[in-house]
C-alpha cells in the first residue's frame, strides 16, 4: 500500500492553501501568524514552487530562480519572515550586457544606471530623472493604454539601444515586452531601480529550509506529494462556496476558505471546475493568456576548479537587435548568465553557471522525444559556446550538463503550459476577484506580470492572505456565539 | 477610547511593523508616508493588525481615512467606542 502523505492531517481547517510558491508559503506563514488553523499542501517532493533547486552527482546544487530580486525583499522578508531570513539578503554588484549595441557593466542601482545612461548612452541627465520619475508615479489601476514600447520610444524616440537595454532584464525577470501594458514594465523596473538586484546568501535550498522552520513554529501543518485532485464547492443558502478540497487519492479535507498559489487557470478549470463560476467570468478567464516560459542550462564546475569573476548576471545576445520574437525564437542567441560563486553557500567552493533563455510552450511540446533530446543538446552546446566567450578554458571544467525547457517547468510545478511567469496582465482581475464569484476561494501566484517573481509573490501572498483573513473574521462575526458570554 | 489614545494604538501597530523606524517624532497632522518609509503593504498590514489586535474592520474604500495620525484617529475612534458598547 502507497504511503499516505496526509497521515496525522486533520478533517477540518480554517484555511487549506494549495501549493508551496513563495505566495503560497508567505500567505500561509501570514494567515498562522494572525490566529488561524492552516493546512498548506504541495505536489511536488519539495516546498518552494519555482524558488526551488536540485543537486546533482559531484556535489552540484542548482538554484533554478536566485539570480537576482528587489531591495524590497529585504523589507518583506523581515516583516513576513524573519530577521534571520531578511539578514541574509545580500546585493549581487556585476551586472552585465554584451551585444552587439552594447558592452555594459553596472550595479543595477539608480545612481549607477544613470551613469551608464548619461556617459555611455549621451542622453540627458534631465531625461532620465524624467524616465524615472514618470514609472515611479504610475498605479496599475490607472487604466492606461499605453504599452511598453510606445513609452520607450516616447522617451527616447529611435534609441533602440536604449530600449533594449530597459527592456532586457526585466523580459528575463518577468516575461513581458514591447507589447504589454507600460506598467507591467514601470512597476518592477522601479523596483529593482532603486537600490540594485540582491540574492540570499544560503541559496534557495537553505532560504526554503528556514521558511518551512518558521511554518512549523507559527503551527502550519505542512504537506508534500499531496496532489490536489478538486476544490469541493458545495450550496449554502443558495449560494456556491468552496469550503475543502479533495486530495487524488480521495481524502476530503473541509476548510472554510482555500488559498490556491496554483496557476490562475489551474485554479478555475482544473481545480475549482467552470461550472463553478459565473458565465462571464468564466469567458474572463478564458480570454487570459498564459505567459511565456523558460528554458534554462546548468552547468556544474569540477570540484577543486575555480573560475573568474565574470559578473554575477550578465545579459547576452548575438542579435542585432532586440526584438519580442528574438528574445523567444526556439534557437534565440539571447541568454542570462547566472553566475553562483562560492559566496552563495558560505562554507563551499563550488561554481555553478545557469543560462536562462526565454522560451514558448508549444515549440517544446510539439517535439517528438527524439527530437526534444537533440534540441537540449543543441541548446547546451550554444550556451556553452557562449559562455566560452567570457571563460575560454570552461568547458574542461564542466563535469555537469543539463537543459530544463518548459516541459521541465510543466512537470513540476503542474502550471498551464509550463508557464514560468504567470499570466499576461488581464489575469490579475481574474485573480483579484476570484473570491466574489466564488465565496471561499482566492488566489495567490504569478499573475498580470506585476505580481509575480520573488517579491511580487511575497507581497501578493499578503495582499491575498488579507482578504482571507478579513473574510474569517465576517464568517466568525456572523456565526452565533456558541457558548453565552 | 480617546483620539490620543487611538493615535498610540496606530503607533504601536507601526512600532512592529517597522521596526527600524524612529517613531519619537511623528507630527500627527503630516501624512504618514512623507514621513516614514511606509509604502501600500504596510497600510495593509495595518489594516490586519487592527482586525487581529482590535477586531475594527477598515474596508479598502476607506484606507485613505489611515493617511495622518489625526485621520486615523478621527476615523477609528468612534469604531473603538462602538466596538466597546457593543462588548
Amino acid at each position: 500500500m502507497a504511503y499516505d502523505w496526509l497521515k496525522g492531517v486533520a478533517d477540518e481547517y480554517d484555511v487549506i492553501v494549495i501549493g508551496s510558491g513563495l505566495g503560497g508559503l508567505t500567505g500561509a506563514n501570514a494567515l498562522a501568524k494572525a490566529g488561524h488553523r492552516v493546512l498548506l499542501v504541495e505536489h511536488h517532493y519539495q516546498f518552494g514552487g519555482l524558488a526551488t533547486w536540485f543537486t546533482r552527482k559531484g556535489g552540484h546544487i542548482f538554484d533554478i530562480s536566485l539570480h537576482g530580486f528587489p531591495s524590497g525583499m529585504i523589507k518583506s522578508c523581515r516583516r513576513y519572515w524573519t530577521k534571520e531570513i531578511s539578514d541574509a539578503i545580500v546585493q549581487l554588484k556585476d551586472i552585465r550586457f554584451v551585444n552587439p549595441q552594447m558592452d555594459v557593466w553596472t550595479t543595477f542601482t539608480r545612481e549607477d544606471y544613470t551613469r551608464v545612461l548619461v556617459d555611455q548612452f549621451k542622453l540627458q541627465r534631465t531625461e532620465v530623472e524624467a524616465f524615472y520619475d514618470y514609472l515611479r508615479a504610475m498605479n496599475y489601476y490607472d487604466n492606461n493604454p499605453e504599452t511598453t514600447g510606445q513609452m520607450l520610444n516616447r522617451f527616447f524616440p529611435g534609441r533602440l539601444d536604449v530600449h533594449r537595454l530597459l527592456m532586457e532584464p526585466i523580459s528575463y525577470a518577468n516575461g513581458s515586452n514591447f507589447d504589454d501594458p507600460a506598467i507591467t514594465f514601470g512597476i518592477v523596473f522601479s523596483n529593482f531601480m532603486g537600490a540594485g538586484v540582491y540574492t540570499f546568501r544560503g541559496g534557495s535550498d537553505d532560504l526554503i529550509e528556514k521558511m518551512v522552520a518558521e511554518l512549523k513554529k507559527n503551527g502550519v501543518e505542512l504537506r508534500k506529494k499531496v496532489l490536489v485532485e478538486k476544490i469541493l464547492v458545495e450550496e449554502r443558502a443558495g449560494q456556491k462556496v468552496a469550503c475543502g478540497i479533495v486530495s487524488s487519492n480521495g481524502r476530503v479535507i473541509r476548510a472554510k476558505a482555500i488559498l490556491s498559489n496554483a496557476n490562475i487557470k489551474n485554479t478555475i478549470f482544473r481545480l475549482a471546475g467552470e461550472k463553478n463560476f459565473p458565465v462571464d467570468f468564466v469567458e474572463q478567464a478564458r480570454a487570459v493568456r498564459i505567459n511565456s516560459s523558460s528554458c534554462q542550462v546548468y552547468f556544474g564546475i569540477r570540484k577543486g576548479e575555480i573560475i573568474p569573476h565574470i559578473g554575477d548576471l550578465v545579459f547576452t545576445s548575438a542579435a542585432p537587435q532586440y526584438s519580442n520574437e528574438e528574445l523567444t525564437h526556439f534557437q534565440t542567441t539571447s541568454r542570462t548568465f547566472s553566475v553562483y560563486y562560492p559566496d552563495t553557500r558560505p562554507g563551499s567552493d563550488r561554481y555553478t553557471v545557469v543560462a536562462s533563455l526565454n522560451g514558448l510552450y508549444p515549440d517544446w511540446k510539439s517535439l517528438s522525444e527524439d527530437d526534444y533530446e537533440a534540441h537540449k543538446l543543441r541548446m547546451i552546446e550554444e550556451s556553452l559556446v557562449a559562455l566560452e566567450k567570457f571563460i575560454p578554458d570552461v568547458r574542461a571544467k564542466i563535469d555537469w550538463k543539463e537543459a530544463a525547457t518548459p516541459r521541465t517547468i510543466e512537470r513540476y510545478t503542474t502550471h498551464l503550459n509550463g508557464t514560468s511567469f504567470g499570466t499576461k496582465f488581464e489575469g490579475l482581475p481574474v485573480s483579484m476577484h476570484l473570491s466574489e464569484k466564488l465565496p471561499g476561494l482566492f488566489h495567490a501566484g504569478s499573475v498580470g506580470i506585476i505580481m509575480s517573481g520573488w517579491l511580487g509573490t511575497i507581497n501578493y501572498g499578503i495582499i491575498t492572505a488579507n482578504k482571507v483573513d478579513k473574510y474569517l473574521f465576517a464568517l466568525k462575526q456572523a456565526a452565533p456565539a456558541s457558548t453565552p458570554a | 477610547m480617546t483620539k490620543d489614545e487611538c493615535k498610540q494604538v496606530v503607533l504601536d501597530i507601526i512600532a512592529d511593523i517597522a521596526p527600524d523606524e524612529d517613531l519619537s517624532n511623528v507630527k500627527p497632522e503630516v501624512r504618514l508616508r512623507d514621513q516614514l518609509q511606509l509604502d501600500s503593504m504596510d497600510f495593509l498590514d495595518i489594516v490586519m493588525e487592527l482586525r487581529k489586535r482590535h477586531s475594527i474592520e477598515v474596508p479598502e474604500a476607506d484606507y485613505q481615512h489611515l493617511a495622518s495620525l489625526d485621520s486615523c484617529a478621527e476615523y477609528l475612534t468612534p469604531k473603538f467606542i462602538a466596538l466597546a458598547a457593543k462588548g
